[in-house]
């Protein structure tokens, strides 16, 4: 089955912490890509930080679409990327999702869903 | 006799047709789910099929009687509706296979056979308690797919309105299917998972535990399935110790069932029952169960909990309990559980160490995490009645009542409000 992996974290906490812990983590995360790297499947990507998102987003009175700066969402969390994963079940995915490096930071989260199967008998 | 009873459970007696066919479900519809699962491949599809031929059975049965293979009657009926089921959903490529395969095996016996491979209802265990569903869909599934419940008896026993508890059960297999939710038993992480598992078992228990009794066979008691599934659990993972902790502790606490009630129905307190009444047998298997968990030399806070009921078992009278060891065997809980709960129940232990200065005491601590909590208020007015403080035992008692939603627990809050 494929999921989505989503790592999202909470930039407001994330500028607390040290360069140099920064740079350790950025390591852990390669290794950590290595490790599962016969589970990824398609593409993922790392983000930029939500201060250069734009939204588009339908108008209120159903004209058209406006175009706002920022993120669609005010929560406190942002997605900083994903990755999609290729793997027998939930538990696989799950398993690569609590070794997910950030985690030692106040804050962070990996959001695993399921990817609509569209090759399925409906 | 069915597999069933291979675990020292006692021979039901024989009660109304109806009891009967409560406790023939029971035995097989676990099996059969895990069959449909094989069959289907689709764990909404297995277990919806299972449903309704449960439904079914319950209906036919009544009419003519128990069949003699109950579990391929359940099966063979459930084959059936899984193949409407996909056509009702427009999958008609699996509608088709199954019928083919349905074909194919209908001829031959169809029965459950849990003798011959692992018991794959702990696989289906495991899946139903997933810790990415939430704790009452757990259990609400739990109650369904491996017991055999139906929606309304598992209503009935939690107290949710029908369709509340159906929602959460097609939210729950929604999220199986379309999750992932592997239904195995975890290679990874085993130890937190199983704890999730005894969890929903200890759940289970608890929810009948306050049932008066009602003469019926112990299959068809909640108190009784928890007891199965926790054999099935120590059966299926034995070097599991506490899984075995948990046996012991439900065997332990079974024990005093028939000291738990007077003859009218009233609920007596452990402080108060007849210790002739405890069953001896029960005990001593007990003792067995937990002797087996210590030796794999992991403690966990079933095993404690057992090791407690332990020394309640083995105490002749409540004053003359070692209550030493218990506060120690308490201490020891609290490294593995920390919940407000369980300090609580120290905090009686303490009061019949030291006094009950001591216990009022260690629960003043716990007001504001157990404010809702009505053995919370129970608990500080026996302790505020025998300091002799009369009208504040008073007022927790009614505190407690108000919040209690057991009749009997109701019942009893009431005798003491009413006592001199």
């Amino acid at each position: 089955m494929k999921y989505v992996l989503m790592y999202t974290s909470r930039p407001d906490l994330d500028a607390a912490v040290p360069e140099e812990r920064r740079a350790e983590v950025y390591q852990a995360i390669y290794a950590w890509f290595e490790k599962y790297a016969a589970n990824f499947a398609d593409g993922g990507a790392e983000l930029q930080d939500p201060g250069t998102a734009t939204t588009v987003r339908a108008s209120d009175g159903g004209g058209n679409p406006v175009v706002v700066d920022g993120p669609f969402s005010e929560a406190k969390e942002s997605i900083g990327g994903f990755s999609i994963v290729d793997v027998p079940d939930l538990d696989t995915a799950l398993a690569m999702a609590r070794e997910w490096p950030s985690l030692e930071f106040p804050g962070v989260a990996v959001e695993v869903r399921p990817i609509v199967p569209h090759d399925m008998d409906m | 006799m069915t597999p069933l009873h291979k675990h020292h459970r006692p021979e039901p007696r024989p009660g109304p047709l109806d009891e009967q066919i409560a406790e023939a479900v029971r035995a097989e519809a676990g099996l059969v789910t895990a069959t449909l699962h094989r069959f289907t491949r689709d764990f909404d599809i297995a277990e919806e099929s299972v449903q309704d031929s449960v439904v079914a059975a319950l209906r036919s049965w009544r009419a003519d009687g128990i069949p003699d293979r109950p579990g391929a009657w359940l099966t063979t009926a459930a084959k059936r509706r899984a193949v409407d089921l996909f056509r009702q959903r427009g999958r008609a490529r699996r509608a088709t296979e199954a019928f083919a395969d349905l074909q194919l095996t209908e001829s031959e016996p169809t029965g459950a056979t849990p003798d011959e491979s692992p018991d794959e209802r702990v696989d289906m265990l495991f899946g139903c308690c997933h810790p990415s569903l939430a704790q009452e869909a757990r259990l609400a599934l739990t109650l369904r797919a491996v017991v055999g419940l139906t929606t309304p008896q598992i209503a009935a026993a939690f107290l949710v309105p029908e369709s509340t508890l159906a929602q959460r059960i097609v939210r729950a297999k929604r999220k199986i299917v379309e999750a992932g939710i592997p239904l195995a038993i975890p290679t990874d992480d085993l130890g937190q998972r199983l704890d999730d598992v005894l969890t929903v078992v200890y759940l289970t228990y608890n929810a009948g535990f306050l049932d008066p009794p009602t003469g019926e066979a112990p299959r068809t008691t909640l108190a009784g399935d928890a007891i199965w599934l926790a054999n099935l659990v120590c059966d299926r993972l034995p070097d599991e110790p506490e899984a075995w902790g948990l046996l012991a502790l439900l065997t332990f606490q079974q024990s005093r069932a028939g000291a738990r009630f007077t003859p009218a129905g009233d609920l007596v307190l452990l402080k108060d029952q007849d210790r002739a009444l405890w069953s001896g047998d029960q005990i001593a298997r007990a003792e067995s169960y937990l002797a087996h968990a210590a030796v794999q030399r992991r403690a966990g806070r079933f095993q404690l909990q057992a090791a407690i009921a332990a020394c309640h078992a083995g105490a002749p009278t409540w004053a003359a309990t070692d209550w030493l060891q218990i506060l120690t065997l308490y201490d020891l809980l609290l490294a593995h559980d920390r919940s407000p709960v369980v300090r609580l129940n120290r905090a009686v232990a303490l009061a019949s160490y030291a006094g009950p200065a001591a216990g009022l005491e260690e629960v003043a601590k716990l007001g504001d995490q157990l404010a809702g909590y009505h053995l919370y208020h129970a608990t500080r007015a026996s302790f505020l009645a025998a300091l002799g403080c009369a009208e504040e035992a008073d007022v927790a008692n009614r505190r407690a009542l108000d919040l209690a939603e057991n009749p009997v627990e109701r019942n009893l809050l009431s005798a003491r409000l009413m006592s001199p």
